[in-house]
Order: structure tokens, then C-alpha cells, then sequence
């Protein structure tokens, strides 16, 4: 992978803020998942969503993808409310979690054409579209392959290939990488570039702080909350220290809550 | 949209290993064995005869009583304690003891004692076969009575002989019964019970999840899941209708649109039931659970086995909840008696409104977000 300069970005160079979200919260019981968070990704942007297992990145992506009610606070997704208007939110988003839940007992055609289908897309652009996008992640050989037979790796290559094959504004990317080795890694996180560069808003968790300085801006959050978010350049200045890595550790360390 | 979450429907139910093989085993099953396992009728009852009269009198009815096909004359003993120890020992279901005397008497007054003991463990055997040989025992002594007239010549009080007959299923043939009502048990799981365990395996999987984050409308998911099941609940159906008329000769007396309209109506029905549940079940165990305890007490209260009408007050009301019910009637009143729309529209009248009720309710909770 050619090394990459990703620019220092910020909110005032894109006037277009994509995701913007004041206050967010979501209780359960007496338990705050998701304490108060407020921030706003802009449009185009690669956004790094970090914190320890636990911490509540999930919970908020959850929210934001119109999957689970917010308790408290508001926030916007491509425009529309998540809590008022979910379903028109979903029209605009993309989706892949841990599980990147593809249809084990469908072919590698046949989840995209389902998916595709869901998003309302006509028949003959997704048969054209299939071919085109198998061919680039190199998965044209296994078009016919269920995808209970594809390593990992693959899995999670088609399963993003699915959650951007109707051109959303933004994709979610919940721990896309976890499992695998450095190198299928590199490869995602190339596609993850090429996306971005079509335009597609990219907001990703991950445990990987080298993964971390892929990322234009990087939040981390810790019990609940958002206790850092800048430039991963500025962090490492902010924190005096020499990588994600460490200025991850320093956060956590705060964390009161414990790992289940 | 819908077009796309039905082909996904069908792919996934013929690709699993098991499920086609069993959609087509099950009618099979319902008509080759079920007719024959949920026969009531009693045959083979074990009988030993006391004969402590050892007439020729006696005689005669213990011969009678061994040529019906619904005793076996076991034993043949002498005495009271030789008849409860063979009793005791499971070897007999009934004794039939025959008083000492017995000719005399029938000869002398008219009239003689027996005495039928059953055993009531099976309560269903030991009524049947209580009445089973009053009946026999009956008809000995009508013939008695018969032969007396016409050596005496007297003119005794005439005989009121009643003749039954079984309308609508004339040889009272128990499998006819029961097959349009099992019918209504392999709709019940197909349609009801199958797309509703097939939604809660998606929501064990994950996969419900990356649907729900989809602009998908909750009816069409609704829909995606119910029209393959329903076909394929229709497709049951035809075949069961076909097969039953290949090998018992039972066709339906009543119109075939007018069972064909019910069938939908009442698939319709247990799919909202099988929604609501699976809307409410988080995991296959408790699915599976819930539906265990539905379908156990609605095949129990349906009429299926036991006559509603001999149930007691209280428990007929309950009847009234329960969709099974009203099919199962619907089913044999059109299949024997070819009853039409005006016959069965009270029935069809309550599984419609079930029908909204379910699928209202099913509508309501299901939630594409928490």
C-alpha cells in the first residue's frame, strides 16, 4: 500500500458537516452506554472511532444507524433526524457490523443481489454492477461460492463491498477488521481510501491504532464518553507522545468501567 | 423490494438439508400413519369369561362373545379367584362372569344376571368395552327372548330393535375424521409455526440486524417471509387433498373454492400468531417454548380428539380462542358433509377476525429498532 498523506482536516475546510450529533445518550436501566456525546464528522471524511471494548462504540453507532432509540440528546445522519426519521436515514447509509451478517447459506451473487435489491436498485444494474465490483475485489472466481465457504479475509472484503454497493453517503464500519492478518487488513483499508475518494463518508471503529493513523480525525471514548477528538497528529502532540498506540493507553487507563 | 426478499426465502428453505425433505415427509406421515395411530376405536380387548354355570346357555355367549372382533377369549376359568388372579396379572382387560344358574333362571323367570368387570386404567378402553359387551350380552339375550316366542307362541311384549346409521360418514370410518382435521396440524406448523422460527434464527444469527438497517418497510420483510411459506403451505395442502383421494377415496364433498378460501384464511391466521411470537423471542429455545405450550393446548382444546361439546362450561370457552377450532370444524364440515359458505361463514367469520387481530398485533411489534 503506497503510503498516504491524509491532510489535516477539519470541520471549517468542509462546510458540509455529515453527521452531527449534540448531547447523544442512551441509558439502560441506570447504566448511561452513551454518556452525553456530542461531535460532527464532515462530508468525505475518514472518521476513527475509537475506545476500549465496552466503552460504548456501538451502542452509539447503533444509534446513528437508526437501530437503537437515543434516550436522550439529538442527532443528524445525512441530513435527517435519527430519532424522527431512522428510515430515511437507513436509505442513506451503509452498514457493517462485527458480525458483517451476510447470508452464510447464499452465494456470493446472491447477497448482493439481495442487499441491492432491499436498496431498490434495478435488476439489470446490479447483475452489471456485480461483475464490476467482483472483479475489483477479486472475488469474481467465487461469484457462485456460498459465502459460508469463504475465508474471513474475503468475507469481510465482500461484506463492505455490500454495505457501499448502493452509493450511500456514508458507511458505518463497525470493527470491519477484527480477525485477520496485517495484510488482508492493508487491503480493506484500500478499499476503505477508494471509497472515501468517491465521496463516501467513512466512520469506522477499530482496536488497531495503526489503523487509527489511516484516519483523518479520531475520537476516542472512553466510559461512554468522547474524551479526545483531533487529527491523530495532533493528539500525539496533544498527549507528548509518539503514537496512537499510547495515546490510546492514556485514555484508557481513566476508564472506571470494567470489560464484560 | 419484496420480489427480492422472496427469491432469498425460497433459495435458503431448498438449500437447507432438511427442511424440503421433511415439508414433504410430513404429509405422508399425516396420511399413512396418523389415521391409523389416532384411531379410538377399541379392538383387541382381552376377555375372560367365568363360567360358573357351564351350560350350554353359557357356552353360547362366551362363543359370541369371541366371534366379535372386538374381544379375544383368553381364559376360560371356573371360578372368581381364578379370574381376578388373570386379571391381576394384566393377562385380561375385562371378566365376564356368568352367574351359576344362568340357564335356569333365563328359562324359568326370564331373566339371568352377568356381571362385566373392566379394567378402568385405560379409561377409554374399559368404558368402550363395558358398553361394547352390554351391547353383545343384549343381543344374546334379544335372541333368547326370540327363540322363546316362537317355541312357546305366547306374544310377549314386542321387541323395539333401534337401528343406527352414520350419516355423512357412513362406516363411521374413524380415519375419514380425522384427516381433514390433521390437515389442520400440517398447516398449523407449516405456515404458523415454520416462518416464525425461521425469523427468530435470523435474529440468533445477526442477519436480522443487517435487514433492519436497510430502508426495508416492515411489511414487505413481513411479507418476504409469510408468501413462501404460504405457497409452500398451499402446495402441502393440494398434495395432502390428492394423496387422500388416491388412497382412502376421501374427496371433499364441499366446494373446492370454498376450502381453498378457508385454507387461506386460516394460514393467514397462525402466521400472525407464529409473527407475534417470534416478535417476542429473543432466542430459538424460547421460540420454540412458547410454541410447544400454543400448539399442545390448542390441539387439545380443538376438538381434534374429544368432542367440544362434552367439555366441561368452562373450558368451552376457551375453545373460542383458539383458531384451531374453527378450522378443524370448517375442515369436516366441508370435506363429510360438503357444507358450503352459508354453512361455515360463523366460523370463518371468527378466524377473520383473528386473522386481523394477529397480524395487527404482529405489525405493531415488530420493531426494526430498540
Amino acid at each position: 500500500m503506497q503510503k498516504k498523506n491524509n491532510p489535516p482536516f477539519s470541520i471549517l475546510n468542509s462546510p458540509f458537516s455529515i453527521i452531527k450529533v449534540e448531547n447523544l445518550t442512551k441509558r439502560f436501566g441506570t447504566f448511561a452506554a452513551v454518556d452525553r456525546i456530542t461531535f460532527s464528522v464532515g462530508k468525505g471524511e475518514i472518521f476513527g472511532f475509537l475506545g476500549a471494548n465496552g466503552a460504548g462504540k456501538t451502542t452509539a453507532i447503533r444509534m446513528l444507524c437508526g437501530l437503537s432509540k437515543p434516550t436522550s440528546g439529538e442527532g443528524f445522519v445525512a441530513g435527517y433526524n435519527i430519532e424522527k426519521q431512522s428510515e430515511m436515514v437507513k436509505k442513506n447509509i451503509g452498514y457493517m457490523s462485527q458480525k458483517f451478517s451476510l447470508y452464510e447459506d447464499l452465494k456470493v451473487w446472491e447477497n448482493i443481489r439481495l442487499f441491492a435489491g432491499i436498496y431498490g436498485l434495478d435488476g439489470k444494474l446490479i447483475s452489471r454492477k456485480t461483475d464490476e465490483t467482483l472483479k475489483k475485489i477479486g472475488l469474481m472466481n467465487e461469484k457462485n461460492t456460498l459465502v459460508k465457504e469463504l475465508p474471513l479475509g474475503w468475507k469481510q472484503k465482500l461484506a463492505f463491498s455490500v454495505a457501499i454497493f448502493h452509493e450511500p453517503k456514508i458507511v458505518f464500519l463497525d470493527e470491519p477488521t477484527g480477525g485477520v492478518d496485517p495484510i488482508t487488513r492493508r487491503q480493506f483499508w484500500e478499499m476503505i481510501y477508494e471509497a472515501a475518494e468517491k465521496g463516501i463518508t467513512i466512520f469506522v471503529t477499530t482496536h488497531y491504532m495503526d489503523e487509527a493513523e489511516y484516519c483523518n480525525r479520531v475520537s476516542i471514548m472512553v466510559d461512554g464518553r468522547i474524551d479526545a477528538l483531533d487529527t491523530p497528529k495532533q493528539l500525539k502532540a496533544q498527549f507528548q507522545v509518539e503514537s496512537m498506540d499510547e495515546v490510546f493507553r492514556q485514555l484508557a487507563r481513566n476508564a472506571k468501567r470494567v470489560e464484560n | 423490494m419484496l420480489q427480492y426478499l422472496i427469491e432469498k426465502e425460497f433459495k435458503q428453505t431448498f438449500r437447507n438439508a432438511f427442511i424440503p425433505k421433511l415439508i414433504l415427509a410430513f404429509p405422508f406421515m399425516v396420511l399413512l400413519v396418523f389415521p391409523w395411530a389416532t384411531n379410538q376405536e377399541i379392538k383387541n380387548i382381552n376377555v375372560t369369561v367365568i363360567d360358573r354355570d357351564h351350560s350350554s346357555w353359557s357356552k353360547r355367549l362366551s362363543e359370541k362373545l369371541g366371534a366379535s372382533t372386538y374381544f379375544n377369549l383368553v381364559n376360560y376359568v371356573n371360578s372368581n379367584d381364578e379370574g381376578m388372579a388373570v386379571f391381576e396379572d394384566g393377562k385380561t382387560d375385562m371378566l365376564l362372569e356368568i352367574q351359576p344358574d344362568f340357564e335356569k333362571n333365563l328359562m324359568n323367570a326370564g331373566a339371568a344376571d352377568v356381571m362385566i368387570s373392566a379394567n378402568a386404567v385405560n379409561i377409554m378402553k374399559g368404558g368402550l368395552g363395558s358398553g361394547y359387551m352390554n351391547a353383545i350380552v343384549q343381543d344374546f339375550a334379544n335372541e333368547i327372548r326370540a327363540e322363546r316366542i316362537q317355541t312357546s307362541g305366547k306374544t310377549e311384549l314386542p321387541l323395539i330393535q333401534v337401528i343406527s346409521q352414520g350419516r355423512f360418514n357412513i362406516f363411521l370410518d374413524y380415519k375419514v375424521f380425522m384427516i381433514p382435521a390433521l390437515i389442520v396440524i400440517l398447516m398449523t406448523l407449516l405456515c404458523g409455526f415454520l416462518p416464525a422460527l425461521n425469523i427468530v434464527s435470523e435474529k440468533e444469527i445477526g442477519t436480522i440486524e443487517q435487514i433492519n438497517v436497510t430502508p426495508v418497510k416492515k411489511i414487505s420483510f413481513i411479507l418476504g417471509k409469510l408468501i413462501p411459506y404460504w405457497t409452500i403451505g398451499l402446495f402441502v395442502f393440494t398434495l395432502t387433498l390428492g394423496l387422500a383421494a388416491l388412497i382412502y377415496g376421501l374427496v371433499p364433498k364441499g366446494n373446492l373454492l370454498t376450502i381453498y378460501l378457508s385454507v387461506l384464511i386460516y394460514i393467514s391466521t397462525v402466521s400472525g400468531l407464529g409473527l407475534v411470537i417470534s416478535n417476542y423471542s429473543s432466542t430459538l429455545q424460547q421460540a420454540m417454548f412458547v410454541i410447544f405450550f400454543f400448539l399442545i393446548i390448542f390441539i387439545l382444546i380443538s376438538g381434534l380428539f374429544t368432542p367440544i361439546a362434552s367439555m366441561p362450561q368452562w373450558a368451552q370457552i376457551f375453545t373460542y380462542f383458539n383458531p384451531l377450532r374453527y378450522f378443524i370444524e370448517i375442515m369436516r364440515m366441508t370435506f363429510l358433509k360438503g357444507s358450503g359458505f352459508s354453512d361455515i361463514w360463523r366460523q370463518l367469520a371468527a378466524l377473520g377476525v383473528w386473522a386481523l387481530a394477529l397480524n395487527g398485533w404482529a405489525l405493531m411489534s415488530y420493531r426494526k429498532r430498540r
